[in-house]
């Protein structure tokens, strides 16, 4: 048996980093466990953006909002540490019904307190010059930020071990030891270790974690891939994508879709984003994927026709039927927490998810209401494989 | 995009990507044993990288001065011609292969041209597929390398075939392997002086592995050339000694290469203190450390890799050079570093079996010859290993990351500070390998320093530095133009 | 992008000289006239004028030529007639083509 901590999180990826960071902040013992090296899950095969812009009314927004106050709270201090940018969303349409359902969103949005500009074709032309002539208008939003989501993970897990926490990498988690119903630590590939809590911290893996406890955590992976292109001089200044967008981010549609969002990056290389299909955990390069890609990004920026593709990459979103996070204790198997499931949003939501759960973690009442997270609404038991099939059809 | 060939499907029975050695001959076997074969290759014409030559409309070399195998290359090249006439073999010369897919039916490569064009590339479909791609020289950085005047000794060769001239006056080669020594050669010869070669290794490396040499004659008459070309010019040939700074002058954004320091290093290539020297008025240094094998395409496809003898990642093939996906054969540098002889074994070999329509197993010609050249080709590397030590050359400011701009500081703090201990991770933090060329330079060195210098990377971490989805880059208007897949 | 720059299977139609060329081809760099041998790559011709550095890297202006010489490492980008983004290590000269390097116009190199 490995020594005893408070708390042990599963899974180096953004989600557990912040976790162990805000954990061992609250003065828990943590040990972080992974079965690679840090970050290298989703957390390195997506975008790092800290969008509000793409949020409908409800709790997904709240957290939103949480995190981001705590990007610019707590962790204000290691902003250079990951490169955090103030970049602003802008959201643009091309089509009068596009233009007309984005100005409804944009007034919803205002209603419930984000801050949104309606931008007018000069405006839009004004903030990005080399946007299509057939842009009709759009909606910027100040808020939307950015970090590099790697080396958000790496260096909250080196803050946390410098503040106490043990990193223990190439060591995955086979089960769960328990007392009774109570889960006490977890079985690896390097032996035991015991814990009075243990943090499913595995994003699109956290359903197969969740089952090795006997609990049913429906999180299912939604495929995306991004193009990057070879370095620019700056091209294009925010993130950029299509009123579509917003439809796509809720669908449960298996069918492969694709929305332009388009972005510049400090290094030069222009991203584009990003396909969303539910494939299971299918690695094939589509063909598809890369059209629609390329056809979208140079409707909304047609340069990019002329620009090179120099790679590729493909993620997992870890996503759940309901597209909420998976928060908090679970009752079903006393000792095992969660915090998986956000989907397209895990990097702008590592923060706030990551510091709730330590204050839950140290037995405070959270600053925010994880309940509409909460496990249970996934039923009381065993769980039911319906999910997994349904993930692959 | 109106005069876009980039909806244009050639079909085959056999598909090639490559025509060096190994290419060339697998689609001269393919198309003797009756199959339909499309040859897809970068260059402008046939050849490769050890065949290359100058523009065939401007200049006819015939006699093949400066060039080994000539008359091998002529008999390939006049079958080749011959399988062309007879509409057996479709050459797509100029076209980079960008990805490669694989479905029940076969294989389907996508190209993009090479050089700009007014026309995107065609797709292939082949029910077989060979994958000849070579490589490219293998590099460690050093202080001072990403000066004008550096060159990858290859690419210092390449130049000289190409161009029929040279890229200056006053060389210094360095490195390690034998393959330094057709370099030198091939600049005195052309005119070029060369001030050293500073081979990393010792002729003592050779001594256990003598038994493999003796096996290829040929090898030994070619050495002794190289000897004579050597004592004829002068060459001073030195071993166990590296360049461990390129110095430069010039403002910082004019600088070019002036000078080379150098110093004796022991068997582990650790430095020995008191015998550093320097070699004034050098304008160009080439350096080569083996090669590297451009696994992209054979990695996307899935074909299981393994480690060869020197460090390098290749695919794994059996007698029929078929890897372990079904109807996808490999020949040539990616089965293994081993030279053009054998590529053109391995080539013949997968173009015949290839060919075969029924699966039934057919006795690879030259299985003899191939197993000899490899003995052979295992013993160069044994004898020429990357020095243990070169990390030790480096300072923290060394760039390594050429197109990145990052340096073996940041790396060693990313290994240090954030348990970035493989290329797939200190390309995740640092950057290291995200530029215009993917990682092909500076790969291997960003996986040593990921493990640190006690071990050779492993061959996960090479893989994670060799994976490329896109295996040329590719215009994003070229991409918008594909046709929609039929599912 | 389109460019005059693709060359052939055959390359360009030249007369068929065993050995060197007689003719040459003059092609222009960063608007300066410059002679060059036909089949040559521009990256030989311009190393043949001594000019071995026609790009700036992209954070420490560090000044880049030809290194690997065979379309790998794409530190020899150029624009030839328009098209960005060439390997000089591999385009052949052609009469009358228009090269352009990216040079950070204050390091002298271009001189
Ligand atoms: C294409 C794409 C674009 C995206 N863009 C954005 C964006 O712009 N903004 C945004 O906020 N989000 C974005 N996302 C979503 C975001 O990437 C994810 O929500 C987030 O990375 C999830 O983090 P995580 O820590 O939960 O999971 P991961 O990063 O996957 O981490 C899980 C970790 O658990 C480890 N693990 C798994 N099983 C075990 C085991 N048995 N034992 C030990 N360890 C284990 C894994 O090794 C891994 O390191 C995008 C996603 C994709 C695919
Ligand atoms: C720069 C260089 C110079 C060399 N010079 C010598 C020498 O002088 N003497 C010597 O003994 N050995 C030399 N070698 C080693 C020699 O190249 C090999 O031993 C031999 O040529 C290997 O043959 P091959 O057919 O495997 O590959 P190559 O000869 O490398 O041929 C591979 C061909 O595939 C093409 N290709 C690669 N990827 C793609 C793609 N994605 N799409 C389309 N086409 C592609 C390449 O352009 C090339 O034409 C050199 C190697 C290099 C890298
Ligand atoms: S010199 Fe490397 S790509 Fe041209």
């Amino acid at each position: 048996m490995n020594q005893t901590s408070d708390v042990i999180i599963i899974g180096a990826g953004v989600i557990g980093a912040a976790t162990a960071y805000f954990a061992t902040q609250q003065g828990l013992t943590v040990t972080v466990l992974d079965k690679g090296l840090p970050a290298s899950g989703t957390s390195s095969a997506c975008e790092g953006n800290i969008l509000v812009s793409d949020k409908e009314l409800g709790p997904e927004l709240e957290l939103t909002r949480y995190s981001l106050g705590v990007w610019h709270g707590d962790l204000a201090e290691h902003k250079k540490l990951w490169e955090f940018e103030s970049k602003g969303g802008i959201i643009v349409a091309s089509r009068e019904s596009s233009l007309t359902s984005l100005e409804r969103v944009m007034a919803a949005q205002a209603s419930y307190g984000v801050v949104v500009e309606k931008l007018d074709p000069d405006a839009l032309r004004q903030a990005e010059p080399n946007i299509t002539p057939d842009a009709l208008g759009g909606a910027s939003y100040p808020e939307d930020c950015q970090v590099q989501p790697m080396l958000v993970a790496a260096h909250l897990v080196r803050l946390a071990t410098e503040a106490g926490a043990r990193f223990v990498a190439d060591t995955a988690v086979t089960g769960f030891l328990r007392a009774g119903k109570r889960v006490t630590g977890v079985t690896t590939t390097r032996g035991d270790f015991a814990a009075g809590a243990v943090v499913n911290c595995t994003g699109t893996w956290a359903g197969e974690l969740a089952a090795l406890a006997g609990v049913d955590v429906p999180v299912l992976p939604r495929r995306g891939f991004v193009m990057v292109t070879e370095p620019l001089p700056p091209m294009v200044h925010h993130k950029v994508y299509a009123a579509e967008y917003i439809d796509n981010v809720g669908s449960s549609d298996a069918g492969l879709q694709a929305s332009p969002v388009v972005e510049g990056t400090p290094s030069g290389s222009i991203l584009i984003g990003s396909t969303r299909e539910r494939v299971g955990f299918d690695r094939t390069v589509s063909i598809d994927a890369l059209r629609l890609l390329a056809q979208n990004a140079t409707a909304l920026f047609p340069f990019l026709a002329e620009v090179k593709a120099i790679r590729h990459y493909h993620g997992f979103r870890p996503y759940c039927p309901d597209h909420l996070p998976v928060i908090g204790h679970d009752e079903r198997a006393p000792g095992l927490w969660h915090a998986a499931g956000h989907e397209g949003a895990g990097i702008g939501l590592s923060a706030g998810t990551g510091k709730l759960l330590a204050q839950a973690l140290a037995g405070m009442t959270p600053d925010l209401d994880v309940s509409p997270f909460t496990p249970a609404r996934f039923g009381e038991q065993a769980r039911n494989t319906s999910h997994r099939e349904e993930a692959t059809a | 995009m109106n005069d876009t060939t980039t909806g244009r499907t050639e079909r085959a029975d056999v598909a090639i990507v490559g025509a060096g050695p190994a290419g060339l001959a697998a689609a001269v076997a393919a198309a003797e044993s009756g199959a339909a074969v499309v040859l897809v290759d970068a260059a402008a014409q046939p050849g490769g990288q050890f065949w290359r030559h100058r523009p065939e409309g401007i200049v006819q070399e015939r006699d093949g001065r400066g060039h080994h195998g000539w008359k091998t290359y002529l008999d390939l090249r006049a079958r080749f011609d011959a399988g062309r006439e007879r509409g057996q073999i479709t050459y797509l010369p100029g076209l980079q292969v960008w990805m490669a897919e694989k479905d029940d039916a076969g294989f389907t490569l996508r190209t993009t041209p090479t050089v700009a064009g007014p026309v995107g590339g065609p797709a292939v479909a082949a029910r077989r597929l060979i994958l000849s791609p070579g490589g490219y020289d293998r590099q460690l950085p050093v202080p001072g390398w990403d000066l004008p005047g550096v060159m990858a000794a290859g690419g210092i060769q390449a130049f000289l075939k190409g161009n029929g001239s040279l890229p200056g006056r006053r060389f210094v080669i360095a490195g390690t392997g034998p393959f330094l020594l057709p370099v030198a050669a091939g600049i005195a010869e052309a005119g070029g002086q060369v001030v050293a070669v500073l081979e990393s290794s010792s002729p003592a490396a050779w001594l256990p592995h003598l038994g493999a040499a003796a096996g290829v004659p040929e090898k030994a008459l070619e050495g002794a050339e190289y000897a004579a070309v050597f004592a004829r010019h002068r060459i001073p040939y030195r071993t166990r000694n590296v360049v461990t700074e390129v110095l430069g002058s010039g403002s910082r954004g004019s600088s070019r290469v002036t000078a080379v320091r150098s110093a004796k290093v022991d068997a582990k290539g650790k430095v020995r203190p008191g015998t550093e020297r320097g070699y004034a008025d050098v304008d160009v240094v080439g350096f080569g450390w083996g090669f590297t094998p451009q696994m992209e395409l054979p990695l996307s496809l899935g074909a299981e890799t393994r480690l060869d003898a020197d460090g390098s990642l290749v695919g794994v093939v059996n007698e029929r050079q078929e890897s372990s996906v079904p109807g996808l054969f490999l020949a040539g540098e990616v089965t293994g570093v081993g030279g053009a002889k054998l590529a053109v074994l391995e080539g013949l070999a997968a173009g015949a079996a290839a060919a075969v329509r029924d699966d039934a197993a057919r006795a690879a010609p030259g299985l003899h010859a191939m197993a000899r050249h490899r003995r052979f080709a295992e013993a160069m590397h044994r004898a020429h290993p990357v020095p243990a030590g070169w990390q030790e050359w480096l300072t923290p400011a060394t760039v390594v990351c050429r197109c990145e701009e990052v340096t073996a500081g940041q790396i060693t703090e990313a290994r240090e500070m954030l348990e970035a201990r493989d290329a797939r991770t200190i390309k995740s933090f640092t950057r290291a390998g995200m530029g215009w060329c993917q990682g092909r330079v500076c790969g291997f060195a960003a996986a040593c320093l990921g493990q640190g210098p006690a071990a050779p990377p492993s061959a996960e971490s090479l893989s994670s530095a060799a994976r490329r989805p896109l295996a040329a880059p590719v215009g994003i208007g070229e991409l918008a133009a594909l046709e929609p897949s039929d599912s | 992008m389109s460019t005059k720059a693709q060359r052939g299977a055959g390359g360009p139609a030249a007369a068929e000289q065993p050995g060197s060329p007689q003719e040459t081809v003059t092609i222009s760099f960063d608007g300066r006239p410059l002679t060059a041998a036909p089949g040559q790559s521009i990256g030989s011709a311009l190393v043949a004028q001594g000019i071995v550095a026609w790009r700036s890297t992209r954070k420490g202006a560090r000044p880049r030529g030809l290194f690997c010489g065979i379309g790998i490492c794409f530190d020899c980008l150029l624009t030839v007639d328009g098209a960005t983004n060439q390997r000089a290590c591999l385009v052949e000269v052609c009469e009358g083509m228009q090269i352009e390097g990216s040079c950070t116009p204050d390091d002298g190199s271009r001189a």
